[in-house]
């Protein structure tokens, strides 16, 4: 039988709010153990909580970048379950008066557009870290972090519409994109601020009815999330192949053994016992609000990916490549308001900058390399004061150097040699000393210039211009022709 | 009887209570009584009515996102009764299983 998946992506991101979501302790990452706890978000009798503004502020625009509709009213709940990271025994969470619901993410897949649609997103705090994988912490010890309980999240649950881990992995990569421009979350997956639970399921395709689900956690990449997928996919076709049953449950992801392992039968929801908080009034947000916060909604990246498209004549393929992210897509804007042929400049940043950006593990804005500098080396390539092949060579230098791309071609002695008696004497010299394959050109074989004109940019050492050596070249070979 | 008995347990054992055979009776026909006396909520006609998630009329009650210092690690973990470099120490979690 053949069948198809069903998938439902629930997604946690961490908000980028200075203080954490109801106390006033520090939300930053990576601090010393329990240095940014408080009464409040470690759980002790008799506080109360209060919540940050900006975080709710933060979940609206989510809200209103994907398409959801905002709830006037919506009230706070306690999630009830217990674990050592989490101190109050509840989570404060919202469940049945969510901020933000029915809304929809729009991935590109194969060139068609294809929505997935939101269930809701909510806003709800962060547990503790618990530490017990690594080698210098006590056999039989689990060690707690308090200082992550209480930072905002929102979680972003998905319609099951997504049909292949591929449409898994466009729909967060979209998800993030989004979050990002709306700089709201750091969306970094390594360090924990973006998560991704799946629900999963097989049907027989063309049916309706859903199959039971598992629950896959503990994906902390790209690739971990479409092996995850892939891997459960297989799982759950082998057990109906064989006529049994998908039995319901948790699964954790193990990315160092590339399988999967049963966590714990899933709870039923009514587990938790939620119940409204009683500690946290409730949200009213006007329509007013969010009509002001939608108008502070920067250009998305979708928007922009167009605009680029129509403003500069760019293929989809790179208008979507250099709005990955927003600080490239600015930086590639300020290049071009310098150097106007736009191509060239998405081409060289498509190329070389993000070459040296990924080997480099950074974004663009934490580097040296500014839009004066790659605007002046793309004027020098374009004026023919160097070529395309000394563009790169020096390009690491133009990154990290103070000194200006002319400076460098100059001290470099890198400039392009354009003088044409020179260039005809090396191209001249190059045939000569290569007769065997000037003579495999003159009987038909034109394969072989490319050889030549390589022979001839050496002995520029790479400095020739390559059109006149192409052109020069020809002239000399067919001057023997004529011989 | 508004409560069963193995609902009583089935709650002590999410709340993590080890509840003796005689206190899940007392807690089946004490909850039972409490629940019955809630009954007389159901007279009401609550139709049209939207629930009330709170009971202070106060809303939107926010912090400004600003940060502070409260407590260093030592005054945060100084009531454990075990930790480990700055950590609360547990007995280990295991998530499997």
């Amino acid at each position: 039988m053949k069948y198809e998946a069903v998938i439902g992506l629930e997604v946690h991101a961490q908000l980028k709010t200075e203080s954490k979501i109801f106390c006033s302790c520090s939300a930053g990452f990576g601090a010393d153990p329990n240095s940014q706890a408080c009464p409040i978000c470690m759980g002790m009798p008799g506080v109360l909580p209060v919540v940050n503004e900006k975080a709710v502020e933060f979940a609206i625009k989510a809200g209103c970048a994907t398409h959801c509709t905002i709830a006037d009213y919506s009230v706070f709940a306690r999630k009830n379950y217990f674990y050592p990271d989490l101190p109050k025994g509840y989570q404060i969470s919202q469940f049945e008066e969510p901020i933000c619901s029915d809304g929809y993410v729009e991935i590109e897949h194969n060139g068609d557009i294809k929505k997935i649609g939101l269930i809701r997103i909510h806003l709800e705090e962060d547990a503790g870290k618990s530490v017990h994988a690594e080698e210098w912490v006590p056999e039989e010890e689990t060690l707690v972090d308090l200082n992550r309980c209480g930072v905002p999240l929102i979680e972003i649950v998905s319609q099951p519409d997504i049909r292949s881990p591929r449409e898994a992995t466009l729909y967060l990569a979209q998800l993030k994109r989004i979050l990002e421009y709306l700089e709201i979350s750091d969306c970094n997956m390594e360090e924990g601020s973006l998560r991704c639970d799946a629900n999963i399921s097989l049907r027989p395709v063309r049916t309706e009815q859903l199959g039971t689900k598992t629950e896959l956690k503990n994906m902390n990449s790209f690739k971990s999330i479409e092996k995850a997928l892939d891997y459960e996919i297989t799982r759950q076709t082998e057990i109906l192949n064989r006529g049994e049953k998908v039995q319901q449950q948790t699964l954790l992801w193990n990315a160092d053994e590339n399988r999967i392992e049963p966590m714990r039968t899933k709870e039923e929801s009514d587990d938790y016992r939620y119940f409204p908080d009683p500690d946290l009034v409730p949200l009213y947000v006007t329509s007013d609000r969010v009509a002001q916060l939608q108008k502070e909604l920067p250009e998305l990246a979708v928007e922009k990916k167009r605009r680029f498209m129509k403003e500069f004549e760019l293929p989809a393929y790179d208008a979507e490549v250099l709005t990955a992210s927003k600080n490239l897509a600015g930086f590639f804007e300020e290049t071009v308001a310098l150097h106007a042929n736009a191509k060239a400049v998405s081409n060289f940043v498509m190329g070389e900058v993000n070459r040296y950006l990924s080997e480099n593990k950074k974004g663009i804005e934490k580097t040296a390399l500014t839009p004066e500098k790659l605007a002046q080396l793309l004027d020098l390539i374009e004026s023919g004061a160097i070529n395309l092949k000394t563009a790169k060579l020096i390009f690491p230098d133009i990154v990290r150097s103070d000194r200006s791309p002319e400076k460098i071609v100059k001290q470099r002695g890198l400039a392009q040699v354009s003088d044409e008696s020179e260039l005809r004497q090396i191209v001249q010299e190059v045939v000569r000393n290569n007769p065997n394959e000037t003579a495999k050109y003159l009987a038909g074989k034109i394969k072989v210039m490319g050889f030549l004109v390589g022979r001839v940019m050496r002995a520029t050492r790479g400095k020739g211009n390559p059109k006149m050596v192409n052109q020069l070249l020809l002239e000399e070979l067919n001057k023997r022709k004529h011989d | 009887m508004k409560i069963t008995k193995k609902e009583v347990k089935k709650i002590a054992d999410l709340a993590k209570l080890a509840l003796t055979d005689e206190e899940k009776e007392k807690f089946t026909r004490q909850l039972g009584e409490i629940l019955a006396y809630m009954e007389i909520l159901n007279r009401v006609n609550t139709e049209n009515i939207p629930p009330a998630y709170h009971i202070h009329e106060t809303k939107n009650v926010f912090r400004k996102d600003q940060s502070e210092k409260w407590l260093n690690q030592d005054e945060a973990t100084a009531n454990a009764p075990k930790k480990f470099k700055g950590y609360f120490s547990v007995p280990k979690v295991i998530r499997k299983g």
